[in-house]
């Protein structure tokens, strides 16, 4: 294989590439954050009304140690009570299944043809 | 067989035969094992209990042994590649030897992502642990955490810029007393020294012990694997100990012992205390678990001893982050992965500083505006998407270069049991965020899609081809 040589890149050209590197990287985080789409979607199902230990399912161990925290029955109902939801479709997990599956695929294929030319520059060209 | 001195005490890990000019080969097998578990010793502090509110208690103790067995698998697996490509890079470097470019640089950023949002998270957590202390000594109001947010990493940052042995000897110090501090409260409240006030029964009676059943404890896994998340980050030292080949294997099997004996002390003294709506409940309820738990013990001594004991946990963590970041920021810099500009070692310190320096402001950008769940949850997927490149990486490896035609380090017992087990136990983790944080896994799978496709069409024509290959290996079988 012909020897490959890399054209220089100039200040501006790496700056603008790490500025898109950082773009894309905050924006996966927040992007999902500020659309509210991101994270557990733990919810109370039930609120209970003028809530006690008993009502809210603790025995009195229980009920003495988030006393011993600092909390009333009032103050952790809503952490008491709060539950994911894990039901999903087929269809979600089919299609989260799809992406990584496609992810790996891609990069395995892309890989694997950049890696064909680092072997044959490295060990044929001499 | 190809033969390589990889221990060279004047020479770096840059070319075939090494150079002068590169990172120092200072470190011994005691700080190998410092990085690995000052890293990962801050999951036991905090985050892990995320996994009791997934599934509750029990999920959490099954979760965190099936993620001890994911993490033996790596901690394998990773012993042998590392032992022999004894670079700085880590996995980065491993990938770009054995499966591709495009791979590498993905891997790169998984570790990068993985050990600047662990960072974070620590710095949140020490942020969360002043105000407490603030709190409890009287400060009325509620305390600022930001600007202590700010200094921890800024401190450590300095600390890293100026010198790795100094870096790491600082942290086997506060990792060492911080794992102290987790046996001495076992010891003090599960009645081996005095009266017991664990009260598991009563605590995991009825609905609290599996509260969402079996789909609960495939769930839990997500944040099982806070639980070790990092330990494979002691192959970054690759290129900075003074014999790899004995001192990587060496400290990252202790690490991983080390931290299988944390995790089920700290989940015994954690769920035997702490209600588990509570315990699991890391935003609004229970920050740092091992903390709470001295606090409901009674004892003043107890509270400094586990308050200290956070507090150095998280500042050995974020140390090892920077430390790790850095090092795949700059290997990638150096390889014109990304601008060769990172790929600058200081004179005088012989540190990645330019590539420290650029990831302060990103760690605060995330410290400082994402709740910690979140933090915690971009750091898993980006490990975990790690870990599920290493099953494939062994596999490549084994088959380019069988035993005895290159020298290792290290060869793993019972391949490719390791690497089919872990690939299985990947599955498993990818389905368990799926639960709950299912958006954040297709935000994550699609960031490294668009970036992955910038590499390829874009950043690569700045590579060299042949050169990136710097292991005096013969040609891979096959090509």
């Amino acid at each position: 294989m012909a020897h490959y040589t890399p054209p220089v890149q100039g200040k501006m050209g790496q700056l603008i590439d790490v500025i898109v590197l950082v773009v894309l990287t905050v924006g996966a985080l927040f992007v999902p954050l500020w659309m509210g789409l991101a994270g557990s979607s733990k919810t109370v199902a039930t609120p209970v009304e003028n809530p006690t230990w008993e009502t809210l399912g603790q025995n009195p161990v229980q009920a003495a140690q988030y006393e011993a925290l600092g909390y009333d029955p009032a103050g952790a109902h809503d952490l008491i009570l709060a539950r994911f939801d894990y039901s999903f479709s087929v269809s979600a997990v089919l299609i989260m299944v799809v992406v990584i599956v496609v992810y790996y695929a891609l990069m395995l294929k892309f890989s694997e043809s950049e890696y064909r030319d680092v072997i044959a520059e490295k060990f044929d060209s001499k | 067989m190809a033969q390589t001195n990889i221990g060279s005490k004047t020479m770096d890990g840059m070319g075939p035969k090494g150079t002068k000019v590169g990172l120092l080969r200072v470190l011994g097998p005691a700080h190998v094992w410092a990085l690995g578990v000052g890293i990962v010793l801050v999951g036991e502090y905090m985050g892990w209990n995320f996994a009791v509110g997934k599934g509750g208690a029990y999920a959490a103790l099954i979760a965190c042994w099936f993620a001890g067995i994911l993490y033996t698998c790596v901690a394998m697996i990773d012993s042998e590649v590392t032992s022999t490509v004894a670079a700085a890079g880590g996995q980065y470097t491993q990938a770009k030897h054995i499966v591709g470019p495009l791979m590498a640089f993905n891997v790169g950023l998984y570790l990068v992502f993985a050990y600047t949002m662990l960072e974070a998270g620590n710095a949140i957590t020490a942020g969360y642990l002043v105000s407490v202390v603030a709190g409890m000594s009287g400060h009325e109001g509620a305390l600022d955490q930001r600007p202590f947010i700010i200094l921890v990493i800024m401190s450590l940052a300095w600390l890293n810029y100026r010198g790795v042995l100094a870096t790491l000897t600082f942290n086997l110090i506060i990792t060492a007393i911080a794992f102290v501090a987790i046996l001495v409260l076992f010891v003090a409240t599960t009645g081996i020294v005095g009266a017991s006030i664990m009260q598991h029964g009563a605590l995991m009676e009825g609905a609290a012990a599996l509260p969402y059943g079996w789909i609960g404890i495939l769930a839990a896994m997500h944040f099982g694997l806070w639980f070790y998340l990092g330990i494979e980050g002691t192959t970054q030292a690759a290129e900075e100990v003074r014999s790899p080949a004995r001192a990587l294997p060496f400290g990252t099997l202790a690490g991983i012992m080390t931290l299988l004996i944390a995790a089920t002390l700290t989940w015994y003294v954690c769920v035997g205390v702490l209600p588990w709506e509570f315990l699991g409940d890391g935003v609004n309820g229970s920050v740092a678990p091992l903390f709470d738990t001295a606090r409901l013990s009674g004892s003043t001594g107890l509270v400094w001893l586990l308050g200290i004991g956070t507090l150095f946990a998280t500042l050995a963590s974020a140390n090892g982050c920077i430390n790790d970041a850095s090092r795949a920021w700059f290997s990638m810099g150096r390889d014109k992965y990304l601008p060769g500009w990172f790929g600058a070692v200081h004179p005088t310190y012989r540190t990645p500083y330019r590539a420290i320096i650029f990831l302060v402001p990103i760690a605060l950008i995330f410290a400082l505006g994402a709740p910690l769940d979140q933090v915690i949850t971009f750091s898993i997927l980006s490990g975990l998407l790690g870990y599920t490149f290493m099953p494939l990486n062994i596999i490549m490896f084994r088959r380019k270069w069988p035993l005895n035609s290159i020298k290792r380090g290290y060869e793993h017992p019972f391949h490719p049991v390791p690497a089919i087990v872990l690939l299985s136990l990947c599955a498993i983790t990818f389905f368990a965020v799926f639960l709950g944080y299912g958006t954040q896994l297709v935000a994550m799978i699609g960031f490294y899609i668009v970036v992955s496709l910038w590499f390829h069409f874009w950043r690569y024509r700045f590579v060299s081809r042949g050169a990136q290959f710097t292991m005096p290996w013969p040609k891979p079988k096959g090509y």
